[in-house]
């Protein structure tokens, strides 16, 4: 991989001009319940894809959108140019807020906000050829007066991007393109209107590895040549390392961490982040880095943890991280699943189902009649087993009354984004206030 | 472009225009002949045979006929004789009215594709416009067109043609253009759920977003981006259809419902006068309409399954698996290049830019 070109670190980042401020957006979505459900006016949950977000573009920077799938990264690229409503917040661009624009005044505007998708394939219409692709976004703002003209700008546009001789392109179908030269005609026509921004959403995640790297390559370049800013959308730390000038971290609709590439990859503050680079051995993007997070899955987003969203995976997580009801059914899962069948006969008969206890209250009332004394000792045992179980930081009292057992956790506090350096980290072990001592 | 480079040339297109579109649509027509084999390519071939021969006889009537549809006279004024058996001065015979039937079974031809035509492409005008519609709009606008096609998709056809029919003969008269009218109702809601379905699922795809994100209107995107796409599927149902119009035209004509025999020659209004004359076992009158209804339908819906056969995706597999082999001169196609992937322009693709391979087939 070649090493990144200097100018994009050589100017003070701060310096620039804010390109598009973005402040607490939100957009959530409504998944449709039962037809009998929403009947009963229960209606559906709702899945809070961003979820409060905070953010200065900077003109000419490349910012890295990074998390897990399903972290929002699409839908905050998407909401940044209008694609999706924003349920929440705005987007100052240009002396506008986006968010408050409808799609007929936004239409103007996406000359200068363009997306760069996944799929290079599923991009392109199947049934237009590459030189009516790349030209139709000046035919729609009116910028040429005629087929011809559009043409020419296409056959320009085209060799911009690397496809040479342009006439051999011109007339052909997506489908008689590579993946790499499909995509490099989607970066054409995103390009040929003179955007400002460029969402580009994993653009390089269905390419052959091959490819990957000159289409970052060609990016850089035209960064440069045509001055623009870049939000790029990546899974990958590696590519986001060599591509990106900052990077923001996301988990669960949140960014958790935002800062300049070289000290979050020298230094990350997040627990995430320093689990999400573990999981990198080698900066090198021809091989697949396996996945080693810490314990479980990304939660539900549909039902996301109390406190920190990263609470029930965070190896530090401490008091106020947001402990819950879920939590201690999860202990016991992890526990049951370590000492085998027998230990899970024994005790799951004493706790009950595990599936009742769930909730987000910070309080959890077992009902278990006269064997409560055993279940208090089942629990004392359980923390005496593994003492290291961020869970027991959390809990605050466990009390046994007339058949009772309740088990009461601190209260949870949500983590706001503050600084730490230069690297701006949601995360509680960095509030001077929360710290533990 | 912010900075724009040299420009190539001063508007003028340096390239040429054209040829490639008339060049694709071409082949794009050529694609099903050249792609079937087998049982479908008789099909087919076949089918399109029957039809070719119908239209040239509608076309070339005037010449091939020797009478007008509603002549009963000879050019010297006097009357034909009824009844005639086939030879002779009447190839086919003549009717009880004295009429030629060779001549009314070549002008029958003319109405039946005029009509067939006219109401197919009223059919496909309407149903694809409220498709695509209902597909892109959604909400209730959805809603109300899917109620009504479902309504007018629960009526047996041919009633529904009959009250059509009936309903405009008074305004419009019992001509062509009434029962292209009645033929057109009963095959709107099919294209319509046909494009409908395929817009639904269209509109899903990246690149209708991809379209949304360049800035184009609503309208823009129906039609450069959805309707092109989503009009693939409708030759199929075309074809089938225009054989059942066929029928529909015919059992129109038969209850008497359709043309008038003094507008036009109609095969169905010809087998109608001719089910008196079977008892008297003059069997020519009957034969002949009978015979080209037949032919007509058979062309059509062979013409109609064949390209079902070669177009249809499930199918198109099997026909996959020798196109994919490697080629030693130039890359294999992606599966969805089933129909172009018979190596044309591949050879141009061999000097890319740099080794690319395409990964398509897992992306889609
Ligand atoms: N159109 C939608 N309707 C409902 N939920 C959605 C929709 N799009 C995304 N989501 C949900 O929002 C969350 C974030 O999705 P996405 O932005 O695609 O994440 P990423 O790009 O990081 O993988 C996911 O939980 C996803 O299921
Ligand atoms: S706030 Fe920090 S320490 Fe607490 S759970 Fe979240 S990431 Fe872990
Ligand atoms: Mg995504």
């Amino acid at each position: 991989m070649p090493t990144k070109p200097e100018p994009s670190t050589a100017v003070e980042s701060d310096a620039r001009p804010t390109l598009m401020d973005i402040r607490d957006l939100r957009v959530h979505y409504e998944l449709r319940g039962s037809a009998l459900a929403r009947l009963l006016g229960g209606g559906g949950a709702t899945v809070k894809a961003v979820d409060g977000v905070n953010l200065a573009l900077r003109r000419g920077e490349v910012l890295g959108l990074v998390g897990e799938s399903g972290s929002g990264k699409t839908t905050l690229g998407r909401a940044l140019l209008g694609l999706v409503p924003a349920t929440a917040g705005h987007i100052t661009y240009g002396g506008q807020d986006l968010a408050e624009l409808n799609q007929r005044q936004l239409r103007p505007m996406r000359r200068r906000l363009q997306m760069v998708f996944q799929d290079p394939h599923a991009a392109l219409n199947p049934s237009m050829d590459i030189s009516t692709a790349v030209a139709h976004p000046l035919r729609i703002h009116g910028l040429v007066g005629s087929r011809a003209e559009g043409r020419a700008r296409a056959a320009e546009a085209i060799e911009r991007v690397g496809l040479v001789p342009a006439e051999q392109f011109l007339d052909k179908l997506p489908v008689e393109l590579s993946g790499g030269q499909k995509q490099r005609a989607v970066i054409a026509r995103a390009i040929i209107c003179g955007p400002e921004l460029l969402v580009a959403d994993e653009p390089i995640s269905m390419l052959d590895m091959s490819v990957r790297a000159k289409i970052l390559e060609l990016m850089l370049e035209l960064r440069a040549d045509l001055d623009l800013t870049y939000v790029y959308i990546t899974h990958d730390l590696a590519t986001a390392k060599f591509f990106c000038d900052r990077v923001a971290i996301m988990y669960m609709g949140r960014i958790v961490e935002i800062g300049p590439t070289d000290e979050i990859f020298a230094d990350p503050k997040h627990p995430y982040t320093q689990a999400l680079l573990r999981a990198v051995p080698d900066p090198d993007p021809e091989r697949q880095v396996p996945r080693d997070l810490p314990r479980g899955e990304i939660a539900d987003a549909a039902a996301p943890p109390h406190g920190c969203s990263f609470h029930p995976r965070c190896p530090y997580a401490f008091e106020p991280c947001g402990w819950e009801a879920r939590d201690l059914r999860a202990m016991f899962e992890r526990r049951w699943t370590e000492l085998g069948e027998e230990v899970w006969e024994r005790e799951s008969a004493l706790v009950g189902e595990l599936d009742e206890i769930e909730g987000y209250q910070e309080q959890v009332r077992l009902k278990v009649g006269d064997r409560a004394p055993e279940l208090v000792s089942l629990l004392d045992e359980a923390r005496a087993h593994d003492p290291d179980e961020p869970l027991w930081r959390g809990v605050e009292s466990i009390d046994s009354d007339d058949g009772t057992v309740t088990v009461r956790f601190r209260a949870g506090v949500d983590p706001a984004l503050g600084p730490a350096g230069n690297i701006d980290v949601a995360c509680h072990l960095h509030n001077p206030e929360l710290r533990p001592k | 472009m912010a900075t724009p480079n040299t420009p190539l040339s001063g508007g003028g297109g340096p390239f040429p225009q054209g040829r490639g579109r008339a060049g694709r649509a071409l082949r794009g027509i050529a694609r099903p002949y050249r792609s079937s084999h087998g049982v479908g390519r008789f099909m087919l071939v076949t089918g399109t045979v029957l039809v070719v021969l119908m239209v040239l006889t509608a076309v070339f009537a005037p010449l091939l006929a020797p009478f007008g549809f509603a002549q009963v006279s000879g050019d010297d004024g006097q009357r034909f004789a009824t009844h005639l058996e086939p030879g002779g001065d009447h190839l086919f015979g003549t009717t009880t009215q004295g009429f030629d039937v060779f001549s009314r079974v070549v002008w029958g031809a003319r109405t039946a594709v005029t009509v067939v035509l006219l109401a197919l492409m009223f059919s496909l005008f309407i149903g694809v416009l409220l498709g695509l519609l209902a597909g892109f709009v959604g909400r209730w606008v959805d809603r109300v067109l899917v109620m009504i096609m479902d309504a007018l998709f629960a009526l047996p056809a041919l009633l529904l043609a009959i009250v059509v029919a009936f309903l405009l003969s008074e305004y419009v008269g019992g001509g062509a253009s009434t029962a292209a009218l009645a033929i057109t109702a009963v095959y709107v809601p099919q294209y319509f759920r046909v494009v409908r379905a395929a817009t639904v699922s269209a509109k899903e795809q990246t690149y209708v977003e991809a379209a949304r994100a360049m800035g184009a209107k609503p309208v823009t995107i129906m039609v450069r981006y959805l309707l092109t796409n989503v009009i693939q599927s409708v030759p199929v149902i075309a074809t089938l259809n225009a054989a059942d119009a066929i029928l529909t035209l015919a059992g129109l004509g038969f209850l008497g419902y359709g043309i008038q025999p003094t507008e036009a020659a109609e095969w169905g209004y010809d087998l109608q006068r001719a089910v008196a004359d079977t008892g008297a076992g003059i069997w020519w009158t009957g034969l002949f309409p009978g015979l080209a209804i037949v032919l007509l339908v058979m062309g059509l819906t062979l013409m109609g399954e064949g390209l079902n056969e070669t177009m249809n995706p499930a199918i198109r597999v099997r026909r996959l698996l020798p196109v994919s082999m490697p080629e030693l001169t130039s890359r294999t196609s992606a599966p969805d290049a089933a129909g172009a992937g018979t190596g044309r322009e591949r050879g141009a693709a061999g000097e890319r830019p740099e080794q690319e391979t395409s990964k398509d087939g897992d992306a889609s």
